[in-house]
């Protein structure tokens, strides 16, 4: 049967159809996009099918999109690549962390196709890119918030598990909260699952009932928000992943949204008029990946005007959220001061900062 | 009025008839849900289940069949046993994850030494993880007469949390930069479970699955063992007074199955996942029960059955690319087919006659 | 002090909101186990229940008219099952576990365009001054409407179950379907009716989770909690009052772990996060341990399929 080639031979034939495609403009490009969750969980991958959909708008007829939803890590992320590399997709924006080894392993397959990983370090070959947002800006402003409108001095934070990116968020809320709150500590409580709408709820609960009146959280339910609405008023929260507009003003103060359509768009334009290169994008604020929600009416008007300065110092590069001098947890040195924290640091890292009670399970 | 009438055995005719029977009724049904929703319902049932087969890329994905229905063929035949012996082990998700872990751990501890003998004791020692795990709800059982369906359920929960601590902390890739993950085993030869054949998608747990598959068969057919599984699952008074040792027959049944299972795990991880991660695991486990008994618990069925199931998880997934159909709709397509296999399977043991007047 | 700061009375209060939706499924699933039905379709008619109950209370603005939606269509989902399992005689475990998938599914078909949406809210009973009490008022007089009938609906079961003929009748079908069958009882008929019970009951208690517990629609909504409602009717040995406690048991050390880290416990997370699996297992081995299988109490015809043939 002359379909039994191996895989490699087909990848080859494929490269030689598409050979000098990758630097010359584009008639028309079909981009593909892989989920970890489905799109109606609300939240991450929900994010991510809206900057898709953001990619259809802005080129019409140039752009054909495809997409396949709750993909698992390992073996059926690879089937799945595979597969849309095979079909002729040209662009593959993989959206979750755990896909990082399939990428390299296909990309590897398929110099001519080009590979987008969201939120990973490895770029093995030339034709993957990596690409995360900066969300520790906008836990900047959340703390900044926090600090200023706790009443008991005890804000919460409802995490998922304990990797590098949910530590760089929880100890950019607490810096910011502690710079203007002295007084203020931190409860964190891990849900040990990216997903159950109904754990947050009960976490968010057990913050409540442990005197908490300001709660961030990492996952991407609304049922902290609600819990906080039963108290009357009392406690706030804020918005994460989606604007979660249906909860203003209040419990709903501000919000973090993933705004992944500016940089897909780029991506795709780029592929389209011949400008494509491999990156390593990590925007936030500036992008317009994180985008910080309005802030209501239920934060004093001065507090709002110092939140959104912050904004706008982060956003215009005069502010970084990891400025010096920050210790770690335990005492040691971090950051001197005026020293700005390195990348490498922020995408590794593993410690608690000075001030946080409780450990990271290890 | 119609009403089922008991053969006096079964019919061989619809033993082999009704799954293509029940195929062909869950290709009329689901066609209706995917014209419903917009779509071609040829182009998606032939997308289903004629391209990973037959169609274009059908040199890769046949391959991937086998990498799909190797955990799940391998996973259900331990099962297969105990339910026909009554023995509910449904945790074997959580066995397919301590097996995972143990072997992982042996491999990565040795981590960069190049021995022939590592992918072995690897092999061994998910096997023991997986037993091990399933030697608890096992030995509850026996010593304290504690329900294994909930102690094996619950304890599918508690290894999940102990492989995101394996995933974070103690398995953690050394040289990840912090990020969680163990290192891959596809950069570390002596200790992965490569493919046997580049793009056969066959490795060694494809391999073992067959050969279990074999084995079971012939255990079942012309061993004292398997009678006795038989028999306590068909009359366990009968068993007792046969002289078949409950106890035994539970520790051997679950440890079988949770060795299964942890093998499953460890070829995996070894394999296609290739790492430990905070989600290595994607329910093998639970629709390993469903295979299982599409397969009428008997191994050379479940082989089918696994395949089967492979099929339409590798075809669904197409369609719901290629065709923009949502994945929750081919979770429904799965759920009918289930349906429509597990009801004509009526035909095989009943007859349908008409009924003139009262009952 | 075990508890350090966290309050007993608001723990108590949290948890028996907490356990409200794994208590209805559980005890529905009761009701069908005593039949001799096994239904592992508890996640999917749960989060069946949950997105029609959304539906409806969306539509009509009505909490009280989502709940009867998402009950309805729990039974609705639990229908087939019943048909296959009682007329067409399949496989229960297999069925059962091809029900929760296909409810996965559907749901998540019937949720597109639910996202973002905030449900009618449900408001506890007004109980005036009772509220205000110290100790019984958080835990006696703050709750919704759902919260005392699920209690009322496990009062209701026991009694049933227990005391009257009804239930006389179930428990015979349950234990030797043979022998109802040849008194008269008519077993098919009792059962499907069970499943639908445990059909209404089951997406009751995914209504209570989109519509109270969390409350919006996500898709895998249920998270599981059908499962834990499977584990809380063997842990309960098919008793309706036990299955109360160990709903409150499962529910109060998952309130209790959580408190635990928000109070700064110096216990590992990860052990706290394990604890509510490990507790309910001790709890049943403790139970279950130095008593025969009989004590057990698992219906004698529990997942076997019956058919009149003479």
């Amino acid at each position: 049967m002359k379909r039994r080639h191996l895989l490699a031979s087909a990848a080859a034939g494929l490269a030689l159809a598409f050979a000098g495609a990758a630097q010359a403009q584009m008639d028309k490009v079909k981009a593909c996009f892989v989920y970890v969750g489905p799109i109606g969980d609300g939240g991450w991958t929900y994010q991510h099918h809206q900057g898709a959909l953001d990619v259809q708008k802005a080129f019409g007829d140039k752009v054909e999109i495809a997409w396949q939803e709750s993909v698992p890590e390992g073996a059926d992320a690879e089937r799945v690549m595979t597969q849309m590399a095979l079909s002729g997709c040209n662009i593959i924006f993989a959206t979750s962390f755990g896909y990082m080894d399939a990428v390299n392993a296909v990309a590897a397959k398929f110099p001519n196709v080009k590979f987008e990983h969201a939120t990973g370090f490895k770029r093995e070959h030339p034709n993957v890119s990596t690409y995360n947002a900066r969300f520790y800006e906008g836990r900047a402003v959340q703390g900044t918030i926090a600090g200023r409108m706790t009443k008991t001095n005890k804000i919460g934070y409802i995490a998922s598990y304990p990797i590098p990116e949910v530590i760089m968020g929880i100890n950019s809320y607490f810096l910011h909260a502690r710079k203007v709150n002295p007084d203020v500590e931190l409860s964190v409580v891990w849900a040990f699952t990216w997903f159950d709408p109904a754990k947050e709820a009960d976490a968010a609960r057990a913050l409540i009932d442990q005197g908490v009146d300001v709660i961030a959280s990492h996952t991407d339910s609304t049922a902290p928000l609600a819990e906080a609405a039963k108290t009357g008023g009392k406690v706030i929260g804020f918005g994460q992943a989606s604007d979660m507009a249906e909860y203003k003003p209040t419990p709903r103060v501000s919000s973090i949204i993933d705004n992944w359509g500016p940089y897909y768009v780029k991506r795709v334009g780029a592929l389209l008029d011949g400008t494509y290169e491999q990156a390593d994008a990590w925007e936030g604020i500036a992008g317009g990946e994180v985008l910080i929600g309005e802030i209501t009416e239920a934060v004093p008007p001065e507090v709002k005007a110092e939140a959104e300065a912050m904004r706008d110092a982060i956003a215009a590069g005069t502010y970084h959220p990891f400025t010096g001098p920050i210790n770690k947890q335990d005492g040691t040195p971090w950051l001197a001061e005026g020293e700005v924290a390195p990348d490498g640091d922020l995408l590794g890292m593993d410690f608690y900062i000075e001030g946080i009670k409780g450990e990271i399970p290890r | 009025m119609l009403r089922l009438e008991r053969r006096p055995n079964p019919s061989r005719f619809w033993l082999y008839a009704t799954p293509p029977v029940a195929v062909v009724l869950t290709m009329i049904a689901g066609g209706l849900l995917f014209a419903a929703m917009g779509k071609d319902p040829v182009a998606v049932i032939r997308t289903i289940f004629w391209e990973p087969l037959f169609g274009d890329f059908a040199f890769y994905l046949r391959g991937q069949l086998l990498v799909k229905a190797g955990p799940l063929i391998l996973i259900a035949i331990g099962l297969a046993m105990g339910f026909r012996a009554g023995i509910w082990n449904i945790g074997a998700e959580g066995q397919y994850i301590m097996g995972a872990i143990c072997g992982a751990a042996v491999g990565l501890a040795v981590y960069p030494t190049e021995s022939r003998l590592i992918f072995p004791v690897m092999v061994l020692a998910g096997a023991l993880g997986g037993w091990a795990w399933a030697m608890i709800p096992a030995i509850l059982r026996t010593r304290f007469n504690t329900n294994e369906i909930l102690v094996s359920l619950m304890l599918v929960y508690v290894a999940e949390t102990i492989l995101a601590k394996a995933a974070t902390g103690f398995l953690r890739n050394p040289d990840g930069m912090g990020f969680p993950g163990s290192r891959n085993f596809s950069s570390y030869p002596a200790a992965a479970n490569a493919e046997l054949f580049a793009g056969s998608g066959l490795h060694w747990g494809g391999v073992t699955a067959v050969f279990v598959a074999l084995a079971a068969h012939v255990l079942l057919r012309h061993h004292v063992l398997g009678y006795q599984i038989r028999l306590a699952g068909q009359a366990p008074r009968a068993a007792r007074f046969h002289g078949v040792d409950p106890t035994r027959l539970v520790i051997f049944c679950m440890g079988l199955s949770g060795a299964l299972a942890g093998l499953a795990g460890l070829f995996e991880v070894a394999g296609p996942a290739g790492q430990i991660s905070i989600d290595f695991n994607s329910g093998y486990g639970f629709t390993a029960i469903i295979v299982a008994f599409l397969g009428r618990l008997n191994p050379l069925g479940i082989v089918l059955a696994g395949l089967l199931m492979a099929l339409t998880y590798v075809g669904g997934e197409m369609a719901s690319t290629n065709m923009g159909l949502p994945a929750a709709a081919i979770q429904v397509f799965q759920g009918m087919l289930l349906f429509f296999l597990l009801g004509v399977d009526v035909l095989t043991n009943y007859r349908i006659r008409p009924v003139k007047g009262a009952r | 002090m075990l508890f350090g700061t966290i309050d007993p009375v608001t723990l108590v209060a949290a948890l028996i909101v907490a356990s409200v939706p794994i208590l209805l499924a559980a005890t529905g699933e009761l009701v069908v186990e005593k039949a001799g039905v096994l239904n592992l379709g508890v996640e999917g008619m749960m989060i069946t229940g949950a997105i029609g109950g959304f539906i409806i209370a969306v539509a009509t603005g009505s909490p009280a008219m989502g709940f009867l939606g998402g009950a309805i269509a729990g039974a609705l989902l639990s229908l087939i099952f019943a048909f296959l399992t009682q007329f067409l005689l399949t496989n229960q475990v297999a069925t059962g576990l091809a029900l929760t998938l296909f409810g996965l599914g559907l749901s998540s078909l019937l949720g597109q365009g639910y996202n973002g949406i905030k449900p009618p809210a449900t408001h506890p009973l007004p109980f005036g001054p009772l509220a205000d009490l110290p100790v019984l008022g958080p835990i006696l007089f703050g709750h919704d409407l759902l919260v005392y009938l699920s209690v009322a609906l496990v009062a209701g079961t026991a009694w049933v179950m227990g005391r009257t003929r009804l239930g006389l009748i179930i428990r015979a079908v349950g234990e030797n379907h043979d022998a109802a069958h040849s008194l008269g009882y008519k077993v098919v008929r009792v059962r499907v009716l069970c499943i639908l019970f445990g059909g209404a009951m089951a997406g009751l208690g995914g209504a209570y989770l989109s519509l109270v517990r969390v409350p919006q629609w996500t898709d895998g909504i249920t998270a599981g909690a059908g499962w834990i409602a499977l584990a809380i009717v063997v842990f309960a040995s098919w008793r309706p009052w036990r299955v109360l406690l160990g709903a409150w048991l499962f529910g109060g050390i998952s309130v209790l772990q959580l408190n635990l880290q928000a109070a700064g416990s110096a216990i590992p997370v990860e052990y706290l996060s394990m604890s509510p699996y490990l507790v309910t297992i001790l709890v049943l081995v403790v139970m279950s341990s130095g008593r025969g299988r009989a004590a057990v109490n698992a219906p004698a015809s529990l997942g076997q399929g019956f058919h009149a043939s003479q």
